[in-house]
């Protein structure tokens, strides 16, 4: 028998993980934002200071959850996800307006972004829901309302103009697929995505051929009989609308700044000066870096402010710079080992909600983590998500932190279930 | 058990390699950025790279035959970066700019407080000979270098108001916008303010590499991330310098305002506000100091009278109260009304003239007892359910001028003036009032309050016969031709009963007895009206509005001159100049633009 306070029983690689991150975090803020007027860490009005109020507040509502009853959580799943589509809903109301996105709630002088609530909502009501005993991933109706739970919300951000954070929740396919969603949903995502870059890259025209032609040689191999035909029929028609509604929404839904970031990803513009130069200046930053970097606080393109907004979305810069190949390697396998290490802890569950709500949680981290790292090194377009647990920022920090603390709460509890 | 809940967890090693597959991509990416690529690397630690903005060309403004108002000249800038600037030789350098040890420390100080790491302006607006000298010795001054900026130069001292002037951001101005940092110019009143973003133009960058000595040794990366400044669009405007110029020329010495417009497309042609300033006033580095002398003058030369002061339009409001009667339906041109000159109840008449009188009569006499017969018969005719609703249909007349709101063009701070509202009777006569009660409104006194420009978009409105386009600057904008479109007002009223208004207001000038008889200008029809203020504070104020010629007008003026008695003393002769110069080009009586220059208004 291991010991009886919650503190013995909670997973000690997952929380190790977590505080080294949140460490790297802090001393990169430092370095991304260091001011020679005000070196000290603990000077509140630079966003150090800041940092280091926000992580003592996650680790003391951390250690809130761990003392609060396990069960409360699936209980109150419902709960907690309908007040975070309130507070989305809230936010296009009396939202103030940064940087094109009404995505923030400002409270005197905090500002709250419900968007990162909506995600640890979005966790818990899906875990919840697939965790029902008489839940069945194979009926219709099942996977309508699973899909209700993630695309809620994400209409809703999607309607605060925020599509960066919208895209999060598109994730959660890996855990409809984890919990039993066909193996197909993978595959569809995977063609819905290289037809999405497709019809961004060549005129919609040409890729409707394309698909036309692939009918056809389809059509002829195939045996021809009545459902079959109807079947690659009805595919066709939804590949053709599905480009259709890509090319709408590039040109209707996305604002210019996030067509021209897209259009350079994919080679169509060549903007070094424009939005390219973030990405530039963020690329020569890390590239700079070499083998073992320039050393702490001794970054020359973080010391002059080169690289835009580098405390927040570009943090990942200050690592690569600073620390070189050697440091982005270990910061990239610290971030593995959390997503491995969650999946890990999350199959010995025996509650079927801990162990969808840890694959939930892993999922977030993990597109965050590939998106905004491949966004500053130029392998996706530059989508405004922070690196969890090192991007400056009070509201993702604060519910990233109560996402592993729940789980860590979860996995401590979990013999007590039956 | 429920049969289907089949275990998926192999899945788990799906999930787990894609995580891995993910990972090894994104090293594989860093691997080569920061390992097999050189292109990322850059020059030795030692040396820092400076960005130095490239400003933009200010647009530049031209009058509607394309003569130069506004161009730029260059100055420089000297910048600091706090942090760079160690180990200076204090006592030389403020030799060198020629300021004091303690003014030296001032500027440091204010330049940290800013930003230590980003560039600011140390002393602005250093003139070509002194940067010559400065610039050969700053290399001993680490954090020190030069930029090149731009002012405004004005070939003719004429305009300042229209044409505003720029001025350093604030702090607020730069919260509002992040395209403005510390030390940046911005647009601060007038064409300047309004057209701001388009005048302004990009900004661009130069980032040179700088080594420990402060010099700039080459263009980072070959000039591939500099970005060239965009020049802000030139603009043309709708004003007439020459007649401009004249306008001001004929109101030096006099308090008071001229507003020209062309009835066809609303432009302003001239825009005239006494005392005025020379805009070369508010160039350069003494700035400040000039601008808070104009500001603490007791004659008030900032203030554009022409779009914020506001005055009774005393007689040239008749011509509308003479149009809402028309169109009420109550009378026609024809309809005579007595006058029993200064006996007549209840308003006296200031004119000697024969009686009955009919419109034209009216209007060449400026006749108040005719006016008020007019006005009570609206107010009673029996197409209306009760006064109130007859008033109703006055206002909404009324308004349709232009007249108790802000212009909604790109002049800006235009006061609305005042056209009183039924409401406001209710409260303050308790619900109980009639044409009686407010009968001084029938000759352009009471409540009304107008601006010389509204006054001048009236005179517009009446020569192009029931409509006005709303009056505004600009003529064209960055080379596109007519660019800027601003809305056309129809005013409800039919076209005929303007046109025997207008009979009546060229016979102010034709007629035997007309109030203007001694402005008429052989050779030109024109068609105006006299107007004497009653100003409670002093003499009474002189207003005129007029247009020309009277079929096809090309120019609608309103002149205002302040404590000059009747409106045919000063204001007319003025106004009946400003349509001959703009008209002829040029001014066939001398006799009376020497009485105009020459003797001077009361004071």
């Amino acid at each position: 028998m291991r010991s009886k306070t919650f503190i013995g029983k909670i997973d000690i690689w997952l929380f190790v993980i977590y505080l080294a991150l949140v460490t790297i975090g802090l001393l990169s803020i430092y370095a991304a934002a260091f001011n020679a007027d005000h070196p000290h860490i603990w000077d509140f009005s630079q966003n150090y200071g800041k940092q280091l109020v926000f992580i003592g507040v996650s680790m003391l509502v951390g250690f809130v959850i761990l003392l609060i009853d396990a069960t409360v959580f699936n209980a109150f799943a419902y709960v907690i996800y309908g007040l975070s589509l309130l507070s989305l809903l809230l936010v296009l109301v009396i939202g103030s307006k940064i940087s094109g996105s009404t995505s923030w709630i400002q409270l005197g002088p905090i500002s709250f972004q419900p968007s990162e609530f909506a995600k640890f909502g979005t966790a818990l009501a899906l875990a919840h829901y697939l965790g029902k005993l008489d839940t069945d991933l194979t009926k219709f109706k099942t996977k309508l309302t699973a899909y209700g739970i993630v695309f809620l919300p994400m209409l809703l951000i999607l309607a605060q103009g925020d599509a960066g954070s919208a895209s999060v929740f598109i994730i959660f396919l890996f855990v409809l697929y984890r919990e039993g969603m066909g193996g197909r949903i993978l595959i569809i995502g995977l063609v819905a995505a290289t037809l999405f870059i497709l019809s961004l890259c060549v005129s919609k025209w040409y890729v409707m051929i394309g698909l036309a032609v692939i009918y056809a040689i389809f059509l002829l191999m195939i045996d021809r009989t009545k459902k079959n035909v109807w079947l690659l029929t009805g595919i066709l028609i939804a590949a053709c609308a599905f480009v259709f509604s890509v090319d709408f929404a590039f040109h209707h839904v996305l604002k210019p700044h996030q067509q021209t970031r897209i259009n350079i990803i994919l080679g169509k513009e060549h903007d070094i000066r424009g939005v390219g130069y973030n990405l530039n200046q963020s690329m020569i930053a890390i590239g700079s870096g070499g083998f073992s970097g320039k050393g702490y606080l001794h970054g020359t393109m973080t010391k002059y402010n080169f690289v835009p907004e580098q405390h927040t979305d570009f943090i990942f810069c200050t690592v690569g710079e600073e620390s070189g190949f050697i440091g982005c390697f270990f910061l990239i396998a610290l971030y593995l080992a959390l997503m491995l290490r969650i999946i890990h802890l999350a199959e010995r569950q025996r509650s079927p909600f801990s162990r969808i709500y840890g694959y939930g949680i892993a999922c977030i981290f993990f597109f965050h983590f590939a998106i905004n790292i491949g966004m500053t090194i130029g392998l996706v377009p530059v989508i405004g998500i922070p690196l969890p647990f090192l991007s400056y920022g009070g509201s993702s920090l604060m519910f990233f932190s109560m996402m592993i603390f729940v789980f860590l709460k979860q996995d401590a509890n979990r013999m007590n279930i039956l | 058990m429920i049969k289907n809940k089949i275990n998926y967890s192999q899945r788990q090693y799906v999930i787990g390699s894609i995580f891995i597959l993910v990972a090894i991509i994104l090293l594989i990416k860093l691997f080569i950025i920061q390992i097999v690529d050189d292109s990322y690397k850059h020059s030795s630690e030692n040396n820092t790279l400076r960005y130095v903005t490239q400003y933009p060309q200010r647009g530049k403004i031209y009058d509607r035959n394309g003569k130069l108002l506004v161009y730029n000249d260059a100055v420089y800038d000297l910048m600091i970066i706090p942090s760079q600037a160690k180990n200076i030789d204090t006592s030389s350098f403020c030799k060198l700019l020629n300021i004091n040890n303690s003014t030296y420390n001032t500027y440091f100080q204010k330049a940290k407080k800013y930003s230590s790491i980003t560039p600011s302006i140390f002393i602005s607006q250093i003139t070509k000979e002194e940067y010559g000298r400065i610039a050969e010795m700053l290399y001993h001054y680490p954090g020190f270098y030069f930029q090149t900026r731009s002012i405004r130069q004005y070939p003719m001292p004429i305009a300042a108001h229209t044409l505003g002037s720029i001025g350093e951001v604030t702090k607020p101005e730069m919260e509002r916008d992040a395209y403005y940092k510390l030390g940046d110019y911005i647009g601060k009143s007038g064409i300047e303010k309004y057209y701001e973003k388009e005048l302004r133009g990009k900004k661009g960058i130069k980032i040179t590499v700088v080594d420990v000595h402060n010099r700039e040794k080459e263009r980072y990366m070959g000039g591939a991330f500099d970005t060239l400044p965009e020049p802000g669009s030139d603009i043309i405007l709708g004003l007439d310098a020459d007649l401009q110029t004249y306008g001001e020329y004929l109101m030096a010495g006099k308090t008071g305002s001229i507003v020209a417009i062309e009835p066809s497309t609303g432009q302003i042609l001239a825009m005239v506000s006494s005392p005025t300033f020379d805009p070369n006033d508010l160039v350069g580095r003494g700035r400040g100091a000039r601008y808070n002398e104009l500001l603490n003058d007791p004659d008030k030369p900032l203030i554009n009278r022409a779009i914020s002061g506001t005055y009774p339009p005393g007689s040239t409001f008749k011509m509308i109260n003479g149009l809402v009667s028309l169109e009420s339906g109550v009378m026609t041109a024809n309809t005579p009304y007595p006058c029993s000159g200064p006996n007549s109840s209840p308003i006296k008449c200031t004119h000697h003239h024969g009686s009955p009188v009919r419109l034209y009569d009216a209007i060449e006499n400026s006749c108040n007892p005719y006016f008020w017969q007019a006005f009570q018969a609206m107010m009673n005719s029996h197409r209306f359910k009760d006064q109130k609703e007859a008033f109703q249909f006055w206002y909404d007349n009324v308004t349709s001028f232009g007249l108790g709101r802000a212009c909604e063009s790109d002049i800006p701070f235009t006061v609305s003036g005042n056209i009183p509202k039924r409401e406001y009777y209710d409260k303050i006569y308790r619900g109980v009032w009639n044409a009686l009660t407010i009968r001084s409104l029938s000759i352009g006194q009471g409540e009304i309050l107008v601006t010389p420009l509204q006054l001048a978009n009236v005179a517009a409105a009446i020569g192009n016969e029931g409509y006005f386009i709303e009056p505004h600057y600009v003529k064209n904008l960055g080379g596109a031709s007519d660019s800027v479109i601003f809305g056309k007002h129809v005013i409800n009223i039919k076209q005929r009963h303007f046109k025997d208004v207008k009979k009546g207001m060229q016979s102010v000038f034709e007629g035997e007895h007309g109030t203007a008889r001694m402005s008429y200008i052989p050779g030109i029809t024109v068609g105006g009206k006299t107007g004497t203020a009653e100003n409670p504070h002093g003499l009474d104020h002189s207003i005129f509005m007029a247009f020309a010629p009277v079929d096809n007008p090309q120019i609608a003026i309103a002149v205002v001159v302040e404590n000059a008695g009747f409106g045919s003393t000063w204001a007319a002769p003025i106004a009946s100049l400003m349509i001959e110069k703009y008209i002829r080009g040029e001014i066939t009586r001398p006799y009376l633009e020497k009485r105009v220059l020459t003797t001077n208004s009361a004071q």
